[in-house]
């Protein structure tokens, strides 16, 4: 007698199970197929072309009724099993049981859906079937779609959406997009692809509720309080293995249905296969193990022998002029060596990682030819050391030189502004070199590019030698790091010149050798973009040193110093009765009168800082910033106030400079002083910027320094006011913040760009000083705050240990 | 070698470290990547530095009192410096960070 065999859900991996049984024992089995969605077998992943258009469904149906016909499978689609009773073998379906002798259980998986208040409003749907797809494929121009989850199913439905002009957002949790296949360079990529595609993306978002009206979607409220109005919201954020069935019938399960390698559950006759299995601890999402699963699966129910075993996967995106590929594993795990390629000037990004000499993970991004080639040597385990060196470039590479230093400049389009200062941009300054102007003279004589502060220079040379060639020999510059050849001025130009706003971007765009830059270059380009955009980009804890990441200074037995901020020097008994009372509270050793007139408080335990933090906020006191790369104090005088000797008042100038600059962050720390009278007790002319008092004014002089150098300051001019006073310093600050290079002092820059051009920014183009004091006062919008408050807030957790073993017993 | 659970990868920050006390001395754990752990003795060979506050970049750290680098894999310093820190197995397993409890325990490597 033939054989019952009933096979629950008609995906993709239970339709191979079927195509294997059929080709190999035509009429060997009794066939009944069940399955939720009104239809048999189609291709599911080839949904997203659907969306998009490309494809229409008739296009991927992999089994129709003629197909079930021919192998006489009885179909009961739409219909759901409820039951499975293992003793006396039957399934229970909406319409009646049928007997098994042998059953397939290959119910995919569910979609996962946030339990966000409002889940279950009209228009909120998940990306997984037909009718899916059918609700996004009803949206068009003039629709508002949000999709949460920037994962691979997510950015497909946000892809094909937009192919028909709806307005799409996609909300992603974490800082890049595709995480799990993708690092951060590949992630940056995307993301600008995407984009220009017109979807719009927020990283690092969460969501918190859904909004709706009558019963339907109607916006996604985020963590941050923004709305994102919205007539379809879609969930892709990920999927849990369809176990219930299985559960419900006492099947072994974990995260998924327990099988071994014949892929047999726990009852000898019911086997499992697709995304509802779990298989050696692991669970599964893409076809090509399913693919390998249901061989197994037909040839162990035609008896004969086969075991399943996993593979290493790749991944794609289906998204038409996204072209990536990641495979194998690109992070975790000791000894392991990265080769990272760049090509800004086509959008490329490569990252291998190998491991004792055998290729282990690959990612890439715009240029994805080499994917299977390198897909293979990561699954044959292939021996790579002969070819390290040129792995990278691919199969056909023999030989030849590597990546070209130059290829960010050349990769620049004619209307990049290379010369910030005059407004000249790469394509007059070619226009001149093509004209004749064959060296930076003639560059600057004819275009003025790099005739002002002078910090382009080295940009202005590279163009130079990218128009030129061999004919044009580049003087040798420093670059900042062993990550790039670019200097800190050619950076700091690109980035203002492309429009960089994120690290990923600036690594990426200008050919960073390493994935993530190094201990001197992150700070630097850190600090950079926050100067450079204080509203687009979000500073970086992690691309700081740890004084300012801790916002207190490390000492060398590694406890911190802890200086609360005295305006102007000025203090009151409250103050220094909260000041005694932490020092006693948390056994500070130490306690020191600063050169700029305030207190140190030396020696507390890194786990105390929240705590003394929000003690001395307590009475009102904020961070001093004595451990920042930024405003640092404002010595002052006592001034007309006490002195007899004053002419202005001192003191209330002093106090008002530190409210006004403190928190702004600049390329090295920066120290003010002002003096009453040319007596100049508060020592304003080895400041940073120094301000005497006059009869007649305010004298101000900056580049002075009392550190390894000793500098007096020079004099920039005289006020008569004290806001004009305190306009200049801002402009002067704020210049310095522009173009200084990191962890250059104010008197070195000075050096550079020299005190005629200064003089002309601040002083005599007025509306230049408003322009500078205008960016100064946005930036400030965002810092002029109060660190260690925040820290107490929101992070007082990470300075305690993530895990404290020595508060249980010893063994 | 037995695991034992420390925490989420949530609780560290991207390019970061964190402390775990323990009986022998305190293990930095270090997050290079989304997905990508490392542990290693927190005392810095050269003078004793807070290696959980260091720069992580790449698989490696930099030692915030006078910039030697360690490589994360090997403890390695790496340039012209010379020195090792010990490292210790660490894994990721659904998001959990798992340290191998040789980390925490004093029992001799003999
Ligand atoms: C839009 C989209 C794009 C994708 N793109 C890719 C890709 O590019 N590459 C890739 O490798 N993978 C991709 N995938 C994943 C891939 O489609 C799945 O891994 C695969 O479909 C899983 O096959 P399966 O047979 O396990 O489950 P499914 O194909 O989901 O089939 C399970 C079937 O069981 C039915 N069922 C469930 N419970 C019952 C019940 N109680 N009674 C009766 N029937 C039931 C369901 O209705 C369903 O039809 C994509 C998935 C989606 C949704
Ligand atoms: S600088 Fe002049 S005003 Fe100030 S305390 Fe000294 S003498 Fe008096
Ligand atoms: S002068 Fe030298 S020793 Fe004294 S605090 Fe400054 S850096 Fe340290
Ligand atoms: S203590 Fe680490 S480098 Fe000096």
């Amino acid at each position: 007698m033939k054989q019952r065999l009933v096979v629950i859900g008609a995906g993709m991996a239970s339709g191979r199970v079927l195509e294997h049984l059929t080709d190999a024992a035509p009429g060997a089995f009794d066939i009944t197929l069940f399955n939720v969605e009104p239809r048999g077998n189609y291709n599911r992943i080839m949904l997203s072309p659907v969306l998009s258009g490309e494809k229409t469904y008739e296009e991927i149906v992999t089994h129709d009724d003629a197909w079930y016909a021919e192998r006489g499978i009885a179909c009961r689609f739409g219909e759901r099993v409820s039951k499975i009773d293992r003793e006396m073998k039957v399934v229970e379906g909406a319409n009646g049981h049928v007997p098994y002798d042998k059953l397939v259980i290959a119910t995919g998986s569910n979609p996962f859906i946030i339990p966000l208040p409002g889940h279950d409003l009209d228009g909120v749907i998940a990306y997984r079937d037909l009718e899916d797809t059918q609700q996004m494929m009803d949206m068009g121009p003039g629709n508002k779609v949000v999709v949460i989850g920037g994962g691979l199913l997510g950015l497909e439905a946000a892809a094909g959406m937009a192919a028909h002009g709806v307005d799409v957002t996609v909300v992603h949790i974490m800082g890049h997009l595709m995480e799990r296949q993708l690092d951060e360079a590949a992630g940056y990529l995307l993301k600008k692809s995407l984009e220009d595609k017109g979807i719009k993306i927020c990283l690092q978002a969460n969501s918190k509720e859904i909004l709706g009206q009558d019963g339907k979607v109607r916006a996604l409220l985020l963590d941050d309080g923004t709305e994102l109005p919205c007539d379809l919201l879609v969930m892709a954020v990920g999927i849990r293995p369809n176990t219930a069935l299985a559960q419900d019938a006492g099947l072994a399960t974990g995260r998924g249905i327990h099988v071994d390698d014949q892929m047999l559950t726990s009852d000898p006759d019911v086997y499992a296969v697709g995304e509802c299995v779990e298989h050696d601890g692991e669970i599964f999402g893409l076809v090509a193990p399913l693919y390998d699963q249901a061989k197994v699966a037909a040839q162990s129910l035609m008896e004969e022998e086969a075991a399943f075993a996993q593979k290493t996967l790749s991944t794609k995106l289906k998204v038409t002029g996204c072209d990536l590929f990641s495979a194998g594993d690109f992070a975790d795990g000791p000894g392991r060596e990265d080769i990272v390629f760049r090509d800004p000037s086509r959008g490329v990004y490569k990252r291998l990682v190998i491991e004792e000499d055998r290729l282990v993970g690959a990612v890439m991004y715009g240029d994805t030819a080499d994917g299977s080639w390198f897909f293979g040597l990561i699954k044959d385990g292939t021996n790579i050391d002969e070819m390290r060196e040129t792995l990278i470039f691919g199969p056909a590479y023999q030989g030849g030189d590597t990546a070209d230093p130059l290829s960010a400049v050349a990769a620049l389009p004619p209307e990049a502004e290379i010369c910030g200062c005059n407004g000249v941009c790469k394509g007059d300054i070619v226009e001149a070199i093509n004209a004749g102007a064959g060296d930076l003279g003639a560059v600057r004589a004819s275009t003025k590019a790099s005739a002002s502060c002078g910090t382009c220079t080295g940009l202005v040379e590279q163009v130079l030698q990218v128009t030129l060639g061999d004919d044009f020999q580049m003087p040798t510059a420093q670059p900042i790091c062993g990550c790039t050849d670019l200097t800190h001025e050619d950076v700091r130009r690109l980035i203002k010149g492309q429009e960089l706003k994120s690290q990923a971007a600036v690594w990426q765009e200008l050919g960073w050798k390493t994935p993530n830059g190094c201990h001197v270059c992150r700070p630097a380009i850190n600090y950079y973009l926050l100067a450079d955009w204080p509203l687009e980009y979000q500073d970086d804890p992690q691309s700081r040193f740890v004084n300012e990441r801790k916002h207190a200074n490390i000492q060398k037995d590694g406890t911190f110093s802890v200086v609360p901020r005295m305006w102007g020097g000025i203090t009151t008994p409250e103050e220094l009765r909260a000041i005694a009372d932490a020092a006693d509270k948390y056994n500070v050793p130490t306690v020191k009168v600063t050169g700029g007139q305030r207190i140190d408080l030396l020696g507390v335990k890194g786990e105390d800082l929240p705590s003394i933090w929000a003690d001395l906020n307590q009475a009102g006191l904020v961070s001093g910033h004595a451990y920042s790369k930024g405003l640092r104090t404002v010595k002052t005088c006592v001034g007309t106030d006490h002195c007899r000797f004053g002419t202005q008042d001192s003191t209330g100038l002093g106090i008002k400079l530190e409210k006004f600059l403190w928190g702004s962050w600049t390329p090295h720390k920066l120290k003010l002083a002002v003096s009453g009278c040319p007596r100049n007790c508060a020592e304003a002319t080895c400041k940073d910027i120094g301000v005497v008092c006059v009869d007649s004014g305010y004298q101000i002089s900056i580049g002075g320094a009392a550190g390894m150098d000793v500098k007096e300051t020079e004099l920039l001019c005289q006020v008569p006011t004290e806001d004009e006073a305190i306009e200049v310093v801002m402009a002067v600050t704020q210049a310095y913040r522009e173009g200084g290079k990191y962890l250059d002092r104010l008197y070195k820059w000075l050096g550079k760009v020299g005190m005629d051009w200064v003089k002309a920014q601040v002083v005599e183009d007025r509306e230049n000083r408003a322009a500078l004091v205008a960016r100064f006062e946005l930036s400030q919008s965002i810092y002029r705050k109060d660190p260690w408050a925040e820290h107490v807030k929101e992070k007082a957790q990470t300075y305690a240990p993530i895990a404290d073993f020595t508060l249980e017993a010893a063994e | 070698m037995s695991w034992i659970d420390i925490g989420h990868i949530d609780e560290l920050p991207l390019r970061g470290a964190r402390l775990v006390k323990t009986h022998i001395g305190c293990i930095a754990v270090f997050r290079t990547a989304e997905t990508e752990v490392f542990a290693a003795t927190n005392s810095c060979p050269h003078k004793g530095g807070p290696l959980s506050e260091g720069i992580v970049h790449g698989q490696s750290v930099t030692c915030p009192l006078h910039n030697w680098v360690f490589d994360l894999n090997t403890g390695e310093a790496q340039g012209a410096d010379d020195g090792r820190i010990i490292t210790y197995p660490v894994r990721l397993e659904d998001g959990r960070i798992l340290l191998d409890d040789s980390a925490i325990t004093r029992r001799s490597a003999a």
